[in-house]
């Protein structure tokens, strides 16, 4: 079987059983990237070098007999807002076009400690901000699917290269669905772990009350060994929960939802939903129900809100993050001349450094956070967080989990939304819930939208802590779906077949 | 309108951020009807609901005070635009006179 086509979990167990070595399986990665990266511009840089390095390590350390971590050998991609020693950390930005971090962030290092190949680092959104990967100062990603289409955003590379079978496993952030939404256009998984559950140490800040790493995968499974890879404790984040890691694998591998309460979110459907979502989405919920799961009806009256309350929160919290980039410690400086002062030369390295979305960001949620402004925007939208926590809170004394569509629609053009900020941000319209709440949500796909031939996913979502039923629900739905299929849905994906 | 171009021009001097009129122009309307999409969180009653500021209720968090291995000042100066004396070197942050 071709390298490339395996799953994560198929390759550690040839891995384990030396029918293929590390490097073998690095180098037809790299081949594999190599062969259709100009298309799919999923990776801001390739860390081959490297990548052969930490391979040729593992399959010594393999071949001495030495204890190996649970994805040694396995090529992972990783989101360019991850600090990387060794390696650039762009953010998609030119204020950091030529930053290499001293440090490594908590995942990089636990990425490295379970034997992950970093095979190099993936496109996104200019600092997270954004759901089309069109942000990047680099330009934007393709989707595998169709060429001309988003990938999503803000991990769009990430869901790009595990899509084009550049990598079996990528890691990415979710702040506003940047997880969850570029996995449901892509027609792969990718799941937004329960706040504090995975480190935020060494992710460029976005909105710190809400940025997130997890994992993207072919498969729930894939996903799940990612997951728990990256999870745990990190004293390095004041926000990192101290509580054991949710056993997400073995709840992929249970695969069982009978006597499993299942709610659906009647709120996240409806206007501004494509028909071709809603009619698969609506196909997995009686799927759900024909494995034997309990479906009721669960009305969460506060989320048509969630959308106005993250516009305001994530843009404030975005607006005080992104002071650091002062062009005095590192990153670009421009206009240094030896007579402008510090503050002219700040205000014109930022005006060259920032792109259009990030510079939107920094003044709404300086407007937000000003004085007259503030009980009136970002107070109020931080109590309408609070009344989103209670639905979910309310929902959960009924249900195990919730479910919806991922996204109100399948991938939309390039180019389509690239200025109109209010239509691109209805992309996250059915992700952002989970985020301000903290909780855990997963998108596993569910089949083509019949209006375009496009993929569409599931949303899962569940309590703080109780990652593991997402699993247990994706994976259901996957192994229902691919009996009924014949073939995993990917196997349909054409945009590189031309 | 719940925000003027000159308070776009305002904000943005806040921000550290030279923006041309070019796109003052261009990024005036946008947030002008952004502010207006979002100004929908003032139709909820929210009397007596406490704001969330995260989502943990993690409070007061430290580490123990332990001595261990940090940058060294070579690497943290690696990457700063300019360097002299062991220091970054800034521009100037008084006035001339």
């Amino acid at each position: 079987m071709e390298l490339t086509r395996m799953t994560a979990a198929e390759l550690i167990a040839a891995l384990a059983s030396s029918e293929v070595s590390a490097t073998e399986v690095t180098q037809a990665h790299l081949d594999r990237i190599a062969a259709v990266d100009d298309r799919v511009h999923a990776f801001l840089h390739i860390a081959a070098d490297s990548a052969l390095a930490q391979a040729a390590a593992v399959d010594q350390r393999r071949s001495t007999g030495e204890p190996l971590g649970s994805l040694a050998g396995v090529p992972v991609a990783v989101k360019d807002v991850f600090t990387t020693v060794g390696l650039p950390t762009t953010c998609g930005s030119r204020i950091l076009a030529d930053w290499h971090p001293p440090y490594d962030a908590t995942i990089t290092q636990r990425l490295k400690q379970a034997g992950a190949i970093i095979i190099g680092k993936t496109n996104m959104d200019e600092f997270a901000m954004g759901s089309s990967t069109e942000n990047s100062a680099f330009g934007p990603s393709h989707n595998p699917w169709d060429l001309a289409k988003i990938p999503g955003g803000s991990s769009g590379g990430s869901a790009a290269a595990v899509a084009a079978y550049e990598a079996p496993l990528a890691i990415g952030t979710d702040t506003g669905g940047s997880i969850r939404q570029p996995a449901a256009v892509c027609g792969i998984v990718g799941t937004k772990p329960t706040y504090g559950g995975s480190s935020r140490y060494g992710v460029v800040a976005f909105a710190s009350s809400l940025d997130t790493p997890g994992p993207f995968g072919r498969t729930v499974l894939d996903a799940a060994l990612l997951h728990e890879a990256i999870s745990g404790y990190d004293p390095m984040d004041s926000t990192s929960i101290d509580a054991p890691v949710p056993p997400v694998v073995a709840a992929a591998r249970q695969a069982d939802v009978s006597g499993l309460r299942i709610g659906v979110v009647t709120d996240l459907s409806g206007d501004g939903y494509q028909p071709g979502v809603l009619t698969r989405f609506a196909e997995a919920v009686e799927l759900l129900e024909s494995l034997g799961a309990k479906v009721t009806e669960v009305s969460c009256p506060h989320f048509k809100y969630a959308l106005p309350a993250y516009y305001l929160i994530a843009p404030s919290e975005a607006s005080s993050n992104l002071a650091r980039f002062d062009a005095m410690r590192y990153g670009l400086r421009v206009g240094d001349d030896g007579r402008r002062d510090a503050e002219e030369v700040m205000a014109l390295t930022r005006e060259a450094g920032f792109g259009a979305e990030v510079k939107r960001r920094i003044i709404l949620g300086a407007y937000a956070l000003s004085s007259g402004y503030y009980d009136a925007y970002y107070g109020k939208a931080q109590q309408v967080r609070t009344l989103i926590i209670r639905d979910f809170d309310a929902a959960f004394g009924q249900v195990d989990v919730l479910v919806s569509p991922s996204t109100p629609t399948t991938a939309f053009g390039i180019g389509e939304r690239a200025d109109n900020p209010m239509a691109m941000y209805l992309a996250d319209l059915c992700t952002i819930p989970s985020d301000l709440a903290g909780n855990a949500a997963i998108s596993v796909p569910c089949g083509l939208a019949a209006d375009d031939g496009l993929p569409v996913g599931l949303q899962v979502m569940a309590p703080a802590l109780a990652d593991d039923r997402l699993y247990r629900v994706a994976a259901a739905v996957e192994a229902a779906l691919a009996g009924r299929w014949g073939q995993p849905l990917l196997s349909q994906a054409k945009g590189l077949e031309s | 309108m719940p925000i003027t171009r000159d308070e776009v021009a305002h904000l943005a001097r806040l921000s550290r951020i030279a923006l041309s009129d070019a796109e003052l122009d261009h990024l005036a309307p946008q947030l002008d009807q952004i502010i207006t999409a979002v100004a929908q969180v003032q139709e909820v009653t929210a009397e007596g609901i406490p704001p969330t500021s995260h989502a943990t209720g993690l409070t007061n968090v430290f580490r123990d005070d332990e001595p261990r291995p940090c940058l060294t000042p070579g690497q943290a100066l690696s990457q700063a635009p300019a360097v002299e004396q062991q220091r970054f070197k800034v521009p100037r942050i008084l006035g001339e006179d």
